[in-house]
């Protein structure tokens, strides 16, 4: 089911990077759309919202500048494509080729990010222009480590993505499901306000669940704020264990039940 | 005459967009619950940064509490109206089905604006409605006439300006082709309208009164709602409407000229 050497992976890449350069107006105006943690650290440093959590403004605002990163370069919109591709009959030629068509998907995404870098890259410039005091550099090794991270995030919410992209087969429209599932990504992932300021009775079961791992996390890592590595990275390979086998699995069942467009 | 056909026509819209809507009767279901979920993730955020303060540019948590609800009305009329519209232009010109809405003896900026209907956003709007309705309680605010003109009035007006904003956003398109991505950010400046706008810092403050002017439409009938807008920034907001309804009007008819269907 999941044939697929570096050759392939490569010449997938290479397609889908120049299908994306294509796009880099689009792109950029989608970098431009995730400014929102922006906005945010306007409202928390702009009242004095930070002094309850003990975090001063400069660690804060790095914290909210390395959100943004997290978020750019963990974008999924899998469900997207691959509802419209259900319903235009798309997939039944990508079922043919003796490749799973979700690692086209996920090449896609690749591309996406690496097209995305240096938008990206220019918002933290104009960023630090503004705000010169935060500039910071992490250490080598914490860079890497919330690039893993940050890798880790995107595989989590792909794989859940392409859970829900599964349920096409049945549905034919899984979008929505993915919009509902949006909600609560958005409002406890740390893209709003960081982890450490919720209250604690939600402090007392969110780190259970995959949310927080998804964008505080690796931004907590790149900032150089106080996480705890290691059960971080517990709980993320935890939970990319869990959906995987549960993705596999939606995969070869939907499949089955798959009729093309037209029968 | 001519209203009492465009009434028609606009019913005869209503009833076959919401069949056709209804074909997908759990994706409505879920969108309601999306809905519900928005709203409260929405008062949790405000929670959050009422923990150890108990004002956020000058506005306490019950008067923050009505930004809320007119920003869930008004974004329930962007779920129901704007979006599932304004985004289909694209599809309109990539496709050359553009042609099709301008032989229509029809006007095309009506066509293209209405023929859609989203329901799930109806379940916003009352939901907005109800937490004014709780704000009205919590807030002791006295209702009389003249209340309920000016919060109408200013309330049309944010709706106006909204919808200009989408609009002119949408109609680049004609020169861009893909500019689905550009009302995506339109709806991540839009966010910034579930908070006053003194929360923000002075250049914040500026950049969103003038250049895209979404302090107005939230801030101000919030104020009104108060009782504590001045009149000034009333008879502003309702100029700035006209100003942007005018233009979003002028740049589509503008824009026209420039389309050239979908194979010349």
């Amino acid at each position: 089911m999941f044939n697929l050497n570096k050759n392939k992976l490569i010449t997938l890449l290479k397609v889908q990077y120049s299908n994306m350069l294509e796009y880099r107006v689009e792109i950029a105006l989608w970098a431009i759309s995730g400014i929102i943690p922006f906005f945010m650290l306007n409202i928390w440093t702009n009242n004095n919202l930070n002094e309850s959590i003990n975090l001063s403004n400069v660690m804060l605002s790095r914290y909210f500048l390395s959100a943004f990163f997290v978020r750019q370069f963990s974008v999924v919109w899998v469900v997207f494509t691959f509802e419209e591709d259900a319903l235009l009959g798309k997939i039944s030629p990508y079922l043919i080729q003796p490749l799973n068509p979700f690692f086209r998907y996920f090449a896609q995404h690749i591309a996406e990010q690496i097209t995305r870098f240096p938008f990206a890259l220019i918002i933290a410039l104009i960023f630090f222009l503004i705000n010169p005091e935060s500039l910071w550099i992490p250490s080598l090794g914490l860079f890497l480590l919330s690039c893993l991270s940050t890798f880790f995030s995107f595989l989590i919410q792909f794989l859940i993505q392409s859970i829900i992209a599964c349920f096409c087969f049945w549905t034919e429209k899984a979008s929505s499901i993915e919009r509902l599932l949006f909600i609560p990504t958005l409002f406890l992932s740390g893209l709003l306000a960081p982890v450490i300021s919720f209250p604690e009775y939600v402090k007392s079961w969110i780190y259970i669940t995959p949310f927080p791992y998804l964008i505080d996390f690796p931004a907590n890592i790149l900032s150089g704020n106080n996480t705890n590595i290691i059960s971080g990275f517990f709980m993320q390979i935890f939970w990319i264990s869990i959906l995987f086998p549960i993705f596999k699995r939606t995969w070869s069942m939907g499949t089955k039940k798959y009729t093309a467009m037209g029968s | 005459m001519k209203i009492s056909k465009y009434i028609k026509i606009y019913s005869l819209f209503l009833s076959t967009s919401i069949a056709s809507e209804l074909e997908y009767k759990t994706n409505v279901i879920i969108d309601f619950i999306t809905a519900i979920l928005s709203l409260v993730g929405s008062v949790f955020l405000l929670t959050i940064f009422f923990q150890n303060t108990d004002n956020i540019g000058g506005w306490n948590f019950e008067q923050a509490l009505i930004i809320q609800g007119i920003y869930t009305i008004l974004n329930g009329i962007t779920n129901t109206w704007f979006n599932p519209n304004l985004t289909e232009i694209v599809k309109h010109i990539r496709e050359g089905t553009l042609d099709f809405v301008l032989l229509k003896p029809l006007d095309s900026q009506f066509f293209i604006s209405l023929n859609k209907i989203a329901p799930s956003g109806f379940l916003e709007i009352i939901l907005g409605v109800a937490l004014l309705f709780y704000c009205i309680g919590i807030n002791q605010i006295n209702i009389n006439i003249s209340f309920l003109v000016l919060c109408i009035t200013t309330l049309f007006c944010s709706i106006i300006i909204l919808y200009s904003l989408w609009f002119l956003i949408s109609t680049t398109t004609i020169w861009f082709v893909k500019t689905w991505n550009a009302t995506e950010v339109l709806r991540s400046f839009l966010y910034i309208g579930r908070f006053p706008l003194n929360s923000f810092s002075f250049s914040l403050r500026i950049f969103f009164s003038i250049f895209v002017p979404i302090a107005f439409i939230t801030t101000i009938p919030s104020e009104v709602f108060l009782g504590i807008a001045k009149l000034w920034e009333i008879l502003f907001e309702l100029i700035v409407a006209g100003i942007f309804f005018i233009v979003s009007r002028r740049f589509w008819l503008f824009a026209l000229k420039y389309y050239t269907s979908a194979s010349s």
